[in-house]
């Protein structure tokens, strides 16, 4: 049944307003989006990174439902303990039998393309009914923009700047929805938060399936990015169809692309709209662009083929 | 009660299995691993009603336990040297979160170089974590600490983590007889767990971990000071009931040998066993000397330290891990620093020994107490820190 925006906009936020995300924050979005779509009870736990420290600075807190952070690299395997004590207390009766409740483990992409990788496979693997999202925002903006492997070529950021040298990250981003199809899960999905009936309906699949789901939810931000901060929907809209970043589900091994651009819109594009990627606008780097619009093309071959549109 | 011959690795596993305990996590490591078989057995075999979480490092066993104790989950884990220190980060924030999780530690050296044998290097580096440590010098006191541990954690005046110690191979891979309470006897004694602001209670959300800056943070560190400094009571509360189950009454400290002896020497672990020997050959030699055991490292028990080696004439202090640059081993800064204003004369000297598994012998020891005998007639310390069967 498809998603009403009027039925969302009756449900009451779990996430209270007041939290000290930037205006124009992309992974606040997110966590709006993704809390509205859960009907269930719902316990979600963080890494360390901008959500955590934006919305529980002591002695408040934004969160209407149970929230816990452990640490930076953990939040798969600490929501991972989480739901086992639920399983462990509920078949003991240690808890009103018939209460079902779903968890949810939030990470930036630092938390998890990276440090919390490990903790990411090994929950996954283990099938805890559990769902982790990725609020994706191409570097570790909480602490000062620096690259991350879900960085993309030839961005600029304080750890990887464009200077005289070396123009930005020389590396391609790291395929981590790929690596979670490897996993063999039941659901998988990219979405992006510019489509919110896409992030909704995404996010009630994942929760609704029996074990481990991932979502990996492109979130822009413009503090990282260098564009205006009413721009963040349009940003993330672009990258999408620009086929950069790919709107797709796995379920159970079958790969679906869930929205296809009616035109492919260059790379470039995107490019121009952020200042993190201003340097390539130059003679001396310009061939990079045309570098990562053929990487971009590849990967985007590689799903029309694994969803057999090609 | 029922005398078995059991590993310290299998007693320890059995007492895990009697308390049952809601979540376990578990990854292997020497010399640790056989301990999680054991439980590992009773799980597959449907004698526990516990969920086991076998993960992909410590540091998501200890992350998973975090997760699963501020559900509101009894809940364990166990490990060892290199293993401790990978979930290190997560071991004070489990103590700063107020969580009751009991881990036992099989004490092994740290890396590097690798080594698998014993040492204490591991626990001693977490001695500001925020966890009680319980010291066991034999199978039977590891066994009786794990379960007092449960109830000693779990204390609604301290809700903080506990681990129980003991020597890896010395005491986890060898046979002693122990007795073991019946399962009901466990259950009674540890009692029902009771969840305190549990993140499962949905009705009652709560924020766990949230970001603590300037204007509160410090204020959380003292409580959580205020809760250790709670921590003897309790312990000598739990001790007592334990005796009245048991008949075996545990202390902060054990004293063996006379109490006026006017020469001591302080150890922790298996080698105060062998000290204990010592000590025996020398009393019966007409020397008098005694041992000083201590049971509980964390919280530091001052007060028992002063009243046992107050008016000593000679104070050996044994460390089996050392503090590179510092003046001594870790028990010996403690010791000394109790010992402050309460002895005139500085007559402590430390030793370090067996590292890495170095074999400690009754003839080493003795070797030690024939020091401190010097000590004691001429007043002074030769050697301060002795570093005992290395090969200089």
């Amino acid at each position: 049944m498809a998603v009403k925006l009027k039925d969302l906009s009756k449900k009451k936020d779990v996430l209270a307003g007041g939290h000290r995300a930037c205006a124009g924050c992309g992974p606040a979005v997110l966590l709006r989006q993704a809390t509205l779509a859960v009907d269930e009870d719902l316990v979600v736990g963080f890494a360390t990174g901008c959500m955590e420290v934006v919305t529980t600075i002591y002695p408040y807190t934004s969160w209407r439902i149970p929230y816990i952070h452990n640490a930076f690299e953990n939040s798969a395997a600490t929501m991972s303990g989480v739901e086992t004590a639920f399983r462990s207390l509920k078949k003991q009766g240690k808890l009103p039998v018939d209460k079902d409740i779903k968890f949810i483990a939030f990470g930036g992409d630092g938390g998890t393309y990276d440090i919390g990788l490990q903790s990411l496979s090994g929950a996954m693997e283990r099938g805890h009914n559990m769902v982790y999202i990725c609020y994706d925002n191409e570097g570790y903006m909480n602490t000062g923009i620096q690259r991350s492997s879900a960085t993309p070529y030839g961005a600029a950021t304080t750890t990887a700047p464009a200077g005289k040298a070396v123009p930005g990250k020389l590396q391609f981003r790291k395929d981590l929805s790929e690596i979670l199809a490897a996993h063999h899960i039941p659901y998988i999905a990219q979405t992006s938060i510019h489509d919110w009936r896409d992030v909704v309906t995404k996010v009630q699949k994942a929760v609704s399936v029996e074990g481990p789901a991932f979502i990996n939810a492109f979130a822009p931000c413009h503090r990282g990015w260098r564009y205006p901060m009413e721009k963040t929907i349009e940003v993330a809209k672009m990258a999408v169809e620009t086929c950069f970043w790919p709107l797709y589900e796995v379920e159970n091994g079958e790969y679906k692309i869930t929205y296809k651009p009616k035109e492919k819109v260059p790379v470039e594009d995107w490019l121009k709209s952020q200042g993190r990627f201003k340097h390539l606008f130059t003679d001396e780097h310009k061939h990079m662009i045309q570098e990562l619009q053929n990487h971009v093309d590849m990967l985007w071959n590689n799903l029309l083929k694994k969803a057999g549109e090609l | 009660m029922e005398r078995v011959s059991l590993t310290g690795n299998d007693a320890v596993g059995t007492a895990m299995a009697q308390i049952n305990p809601d979540v376990v996590a578990a990854f292997p490591i020497t010399p640790q691993t056989e301990l999680m078989h054991k439980f590992a057995e009773f799980y597959a075999d449907g004698k526990v009603n516990t969920e086991l979480i076998l993960v992909e490092s410590e540091h998501s066993a200890m992350s998973a336990v975090v997760g699963s104790a501020a559900a509101g989950a009894r809940s364990m884990t166990a490990t060892s040297a290199n293993g401790f220190a990978l979930m290190w980060e997560i071991v004070y924030i489990a103590a700063s979160l107020r969580l009751p999780i009991v881990m036992p530690v099989v004490n092994r050296a740290l890396s590097g170089p690798i080594n698998i044998h014993c040492d204490h290097s591991d626990t001693m580096g977490g001695r500001d974590s925020g966890w009680v440590q319980l010291f066991s010098e034999n199978t039977q006191e590891v066994y009786d600490n794990v379960i007092m541990a449960v109830k000693i954690a779990e204390h609604k005046d301290i809700l903080l983590p506990v681990m129980a110690t003991f020597d890896g191979f010395i005491i986890s891979h060898t046979q002693e007889v122990v007795e073991l309470l019946s399962d009901e006897e466990v259950q009674k004694f540890i009692g029902k767990k009771e969840m305190y602001y549990p993140l499962l209670d949905v009705k009652n959300p709560v924020t766990y971990g949230p970001l603590d800056l300037q204007d509160y943070y410090f204020e959380h560190k003292r409580q959580q000071v205020e809760a250790m400094l709670k921590v003897p009571a309790v312990v000598d509360e739990v001790a007592k009931d334990y005796a009245k189950l048991t008949g075996r009454k545990y202390d902060f400290i054990e004293i063996y040998g006379p109490e006026d002896a006017e020469i001591s020497l302080v150890a922790l672990g298996s080698t105060a066993g062998t000290a204990k020997d010592v000590v025996d050959k020398l009393n019966d030699e007409g020397k008098k000397v005694n041992l000083v055991k201590i049971r509980m490292f964390r919280p530091w028990p001052h007060e028992t330290i002063v009243n046992a080696l107050k008016g000593k004439k000679a104070i050996g202090i044994m460390d089996r891990s050392d503090s590179f640059g510092a003046l001594g081993g870790p028990v010996f800064m403690e010791i000394r620093s109790s010992l402050m204003g309460e002895i005139k004369e500085d007559i402590t000297a430390n030793y370090i020994y067996g590292l890495g598994g170095r074999d400690i012998s009754a003839p080493e020891i003795e070797s030690v107490y024939n020091d401190l005998f010097e000590i004691a007639e001429t007043g002074k310390v030769k050697n301060r820190k002795t570093y005992l069967g290395v090969r200089e």
